[in-house]
């Protein structure tokens, strides 16, 4: 028993149970909100924010960032930044209930911390720019798309997991 | 009747105070579930861990059956829920470019919050990309916007896509989901185990 514990290190929820309390919670939030999750969108905020903050002018006249900045609206006063701060929240308290709070970089015994710090930056940069492109990421397009039947949802979840398995080739000295 | 903000049944001023409690929540669930672990996310592309597969279409089916449920029950009019309008290339390639950043990142920008929460310093760098890859984005948005812009087959869901009932749908889908969790445990068993 003991042996087996020190086996696994990372003891986490059933992910039947995870996903049947996400659910739940995909309800609640339309049933309040009307709306689904979201993470892409407060990065999105943070972005506008800062360039607006750096260069006004250039903000004001760009076609994108002037979305968020009609009527001299603050862009960080958006629900999705106030759910992205919770979910910081919440994943910070799981996190230290359970022991799991350590500064450290994850990677393969095969890899180095350096190659996989290249790569989680590439990574980011490719999937905000799909996320922006898609008009939403795993979270606001495809898992609250497909909670409505939404069909851009279906579509967005088969291109990133689709995708997913004909690169994974390509990536696996990274993760296995 | 929901949804009950906009319907102004719970004060609009109470919307961000629900944010938070709702990302507390989302947070919490991700991360006790593993989420904040890129190794254990990408373990769907290799087969060695497949509870990304489990928690997205249960959290999935267990949403879509619960709001059409409380539809059907007429606490919730469900047409009043928001449907995110489908641009069809745009949400392939979008797609498609998220696929491959998933693999090379390991995360997605949900899960890379998490991993930032809890002092991982690889999502750390993974957020900084996203929000590099939103600046290029929005900087070359006149270059991309006639591409952003098209196909727009407006706010459709599979009812119209389909022509079919969505208590049909769901069935299918959830019928799809339960095959789907079956085959992933037995791929599993098939699978060199992976510690991570």
């Amino acid at each position: 028993m003991k042996e087996k514990k020190q086996k696994n290190r990372h003891v986490y929820w059933n992910p039947y149970f995870g996903g049947f309390l996400l659910g739940l919670l995909i309800i609640l939030t339309f049933y309040l909100t009307g709306r689904g999750l979201g993470a892409s969108g407060a990065l999105k905020s943070g972005v506008v924010t800062i360039v607006h903050s750096v260069a006004p002018t250039h903000a004001e006249n760009n076609a994108y960032y002037s979305k968020f900045l009609k009527d001299g609206e603050f862009p960080m006063n958006n629900w999705l930044v106030f759910e992205a701060l919770g979910v910081i929240l919440g994943a910070f308290l799981s996190g230290a209930l359970t022991g799991r709070l350590k500064l450290k970089v994850q990677h393969s015994p095969k890899i180095t911390s350096r190659r996989r710090l290249i790569f989680a930056l590439i990574g980011g940069i490719l999937f905000g720019l799909g996320a922006q492109i898609a008009r939403g990421c795993t979270s606001g397009a495809a898992l609250s798309g497909m909670a409505v039947l939404a069909t851009a949802g279906f579509i967005t979840m088969i291109a990133i997991f689709g995708t997913g398995y004909l690169v994974a080739y390509f990536f696996r000295k990274n993760w296995i | 009747m929901g949804p009950l903000i906009p319907n102004g049944l719970i004060p609009i001023e109470w919307n961000f105070i629900v944010a938070i409690l709702i990302g507390i929540a989302f947070g919490y669930i991700m991360e006790a579930t593993g989420f904040s672990s890129s190794r254990k996310l990408a373990g769907i592309f290799y087969g060695y861990d497949f509870a990304v597969l489990k928690v997205f279409f249960t959290a999935a089916v267990v949403a879509v059956i619960g709001l059409y449920y409380l539809d059907y029950l007429n606490f919730l009019d469900i047409s009043q829920l928001y449907v995110q309008p489908t641009y069809l290339w745009a949400a392939i390639i979008g797609g498609m470019i998220m696929g491959v950043g998933f693999l090379a990142g390991g995360f997605c920008p949900g899960t890379s919050l998490c991993a930032v929460a809890i002092g991982k310093i690889d999502g750390m760098i993974f957020t900084v990309g996203l929000m590099i890859g939103i600046f290029i984005f929005s900087e070359s948005f006149s270059t991309l916007e006639p591409f952003f812009e098209s196909s727009n087959l407006g706010h459709i869901t599979l009812v119209d896509t389909l022509s079919m009932s969505p208590y049909w749908i769901i069935l299918i889908i959830t019928i799809i989901a339960v095959l789907a969790f079956a085959f992933s445990d037995w791929v599993r068993s098939k699978i060199k185990k992976v510690f991570y």
